[in-house]
């Protein structure tokens, strides 16, 4: 019976985490298929690359990356850019530096820049500050089989504008079937061909709405490929221990179980 | 120790002899880890070594941790990314530490849960209850304060509702939220004093810990029968106990392995699963998140803390009771407070002279609706309050009181309990021996295994 315990802990877990509780929008939101998903999911580098052209070309315009190293570009598990693109890209950033009192152009050991709008949120994290997916009825079960959706939440958000606009208090805002409240204070970022790809990749707004998520989910969590390599076998070897001590446990137990057989004479 | 007679350690080479007489230490080891422990113990009895293992586990990881973590409003955010993106082996750290805090209470509520359905809580084991009561607070307290110390929206928002609760006792709640806090609100003040208790805490909760496994080696294990084991002779102790070494430790170990593959699978593929995205949003004064939800594991008292609003007819009665000192915030501080007590204490509640749920056919019914209900509680306690949900947690909290109150006190006077075994041997042997006394009183439910 207190198995049953058990699994029912585990459910009502599943059912009851803050994670799929609050937080995001109740708009809508497309399950896009990203690489990174489940356990065996990883980054396409590629796509990064795509999705660092992106936010360079469109998103820094206003938002920012303060958190993320700029050197981290050239991680193998991240866009993967060469050494010197890396230095080269650096470059492209004028910081300010407080030890010279003054503007310098970015190091590889710099951080990207922080927002230049001060609306504009930053995006380093944005991609697990949001959630797709939630419930049904608080039971989180969504966010367990298709996973936080944070990458979704974003692509969605820059592919479903409807192209109203509408004028509260002086300022435009665009409406929006993913953003909470339908109504966005972002002009509507992307359109067809609004990046050019070297390697002619597509570049409809689908398509770069995803590479630019995929982009972010890697700036969100860089060591994710780390991480799921360290369960893959840190759950390998402690399913080999658990065996072993199962028949550790087996074999110290069987004269014990059986004691009445060989050691109590017939009663 | 236990006053079960068993095998003590008797020092052999000079060296041995020599330390024995300036300090007896190694027979202290030996003791505590040869103690006769009951040997019908199920499943359910694993949770005791999952949870020693979290403790450090989690003083382990946080110690390593706090070397890389800045305590300032402006910088606590930023060092955590910094422990995820820079630190070697910091994402798993965190990560570990993080997730650690959900397989800790996992681990606590199943112990409080066999405990309550086995009857543990039950005389001579009152201290154990109470000092795990003590540790359980002092988990929740540094959990809560972990929480905080990221600095992320729902930390700090999160701190803000919790230190309120302060706040809404009468006449001198605001001078204790403000002395709580270190200032007029949430703040470095704040930030710096949730770090020092965070780290202090797990070590006054090792201690208990230790006074903890004192008090139930003095009493002697329970067991899922409920019965003593036999002091009389050293013979029918033997029959009744094992070695705690290694019959139960390599039992034990063998269950922590399962539950840590569990654990590192939630680690490696789904880190994020139990935390609330909201915190990885940087701690802003000025927005409130729309939603504030705590913890999965403060969830049930969370519930109980919402339930009693001021359309309540008792929260009515009570502020009119008493002039309206005691308004629907305060009572619904009390309330929740007062869930904890309650539990805390059930040894004097319980009115039955039987110890094992196993053999009280009445009591078997409450206590799987109270475990329902105490994730009905966690449920509704994360729905927003409103509609449907604020009566739900009313219900639930009604029923976690009445359980408590009326049903354990009312249940040990009308309830006729089932045979129970003479001895922990014949329930032992009910399972696990072919001539096993079929028929007379051994109980057919499946303990062990």
């Amino acid at each position: 019976m207190f198995r049953n315990l058990a699994l029912s802990t585990l459910t009502a877990l599943a059912l009851s985490t803050g994670g799929a509780i609050a937080a995001g929008g109740a708009g809508h939101v497309t399950d896009y298929d990203f690489s990174f998903e489940g356990p065996f999911g990883t980054y396409d580098q590629n796509q990064l690359q795509r999705g660092l052209q992106i936010y360079t070309e469109v998103c820094a315009a206003c938002h920012g990356l303060q958190f993320v190293p700029i050197r981290t570009l050239g991680d193998e598990n991240g866009p993967g850019l060469p050494e010197e693109q890396v230095r080269a890209y650096a470059e492209f950033f004028e910081i300010y530096d407080p030890a010279i009192e003054d503007w310098r152009p970015a190091t590889p050991n710099d951080h990207f820049p922080g927002s230049n709008l001060e609306t504009a949120p930053d995006l380093s994290l944005m991609a697990k500050a949001r959630a797709g997916f939630h419930g049904p009825a608080g039971l989180a079960l969504n966010p367990l089989f298709r996973g936080i959706g944070g990458a979704e939440y974003i692509a969605s958000l820059l592919v479903y504008y409807t192209g109203e606009e509408v004028e509260q208090a002086g300022t435009i805002l665009y409406e929006n079937e993913t953003f909470e409240g339908g109504l966005i204070s972002m002009a509507p970022p992307l359109w067809d061909g609004a990046v050019e790809f070297n390697d002619g990749s597509p570049n409809d707004v689908v398509s770069m709405s995803q590479d630019v998520a995929a982009f972010l989910m890697w700036t969100a969590e860089p060591k994710m490929m780390e991480r799921k390599q360290m369960g893959f076998v840190s759950v390998i070897l402690l399913t080999i221990l658990s065996v072993l001590l199962y028949l550790t446990n087996k074999r110290i137990w069987a004269p014990v179980k059986h004691r009445t057989r060989s050691d109590t004479p017939a009663e | 120790m236990s006053g079960i007679p068993h095998d003590h350690y008797e020092p052999k080479s000079n060296g041995e002899k020599w330390l024995h007489r300036r300090l007896p230490i190694v027979s202290l080891m030996y003791d505590t880890l040869m103690i006769p422990t009951p040997k019908n113990l199920n499943w359910m009895w694993i949770w005791g070594i999952v949870l020693v293992f979290c403790l450090v586990m989690q003083i382990i990881t946080g110690v390593v941790l706090v070397m890389h973590y800045t305590p300032h409003v402006d910088m606590a955010f930023a060092s955590v990314e910094h422990i995820m993106r820079n630190v070697n082996g910091g994402w798993a750290l965190r990560y570990i530490h993080q997730n650690g805090a959900s397989l800790f209470f996992i681990a606590v509520y199943m112990h409080i849960f066999r405990g309550l359905y086995y009857g543990s809580y039950k005389a001579p084991r009152e201290i154990t209850w109470i000092i795990g009561m003590l540790i359980y607070l002092l988990m929740m307290a540094t959990a809560f304060m972990g929480y905080v110390l990221p600095w992320g929206q729902m930390s700090f928002w999160g701190a803000t509702v919790i230190t309120g609760l302060f706040g809404a006792i009468p006449f001198v709640g605001d001078a204790i939220q403000t002395w709580l806090l270190g200032g007029p609100a949430v703040d470095n003040a704040t930030l710096n004093r949730f770090l020092s208790l965070h780290y202090l805490l797990p070590f006054v909760i090792l201690g208990l810990v230790i006074v903890h496994v004192w008090a139930f080696h003095t009493t002697g294990n329970n067991n899922p029968t409920g019965v003593e084991v036999r002091r009389t002779s050293r013979k029918e102790a033997d029959a009744d106990t094992l070695p705690f070494w290694p019959y139960f430790v390599i039992k034990d170990l063998f269950a922590l392995a399962v539950i840590l593959i569990g654990f590192f699978a939630v680690v490696g593929f789904m880190p994020n699963f139990l935390g609330h995205p909201d915190n990885y949003i940087e701690a802003n004064p000025m927005i409130t998140p729309a939603h504030i939800v705590p913890e999965w594991y403060f969830l049930p008292f969370y519930a109980v803390l919402r339930a009693f609003d001021g359309d309540v007819w008792v929260v009515i009665a009570a502020s009119f009771l008493t002039g309206g000192i005691v308004n629907a915030a305060f009572f619904g501080v009390i309330a929740m407070f007062g869930a904890i007590v309650v539990l805390a204490l059930v040894p004097w509640l319980d009115t039955s002279s039987v110890r094992s749920g196993r053999y009280r056919p009445m009591f078997k019914w409450f206590f799987w609706i109270f475990i329902l209900n105490f994730f009905l509680l966690m449920w509704v306690g994360a729905r927003p309050a409103e509609g449907i949900y604020p009566y739900i947690a009313l219900v639930g909290s009604a029923y976690w009181f009445a359980y408590f109150l009326l049903i354990l006190p009312i249940l040990g006077v009308i309830e006729k309990p089932l045979p129970q075994p003479e001895t922990i041997e014949e329930d032992f042997n009910a399972h696990y021996g072919p001539e096993a006394q079929g028929g007379t009183s051994a109980p057919v439910s499946n303990p062990a295994e």
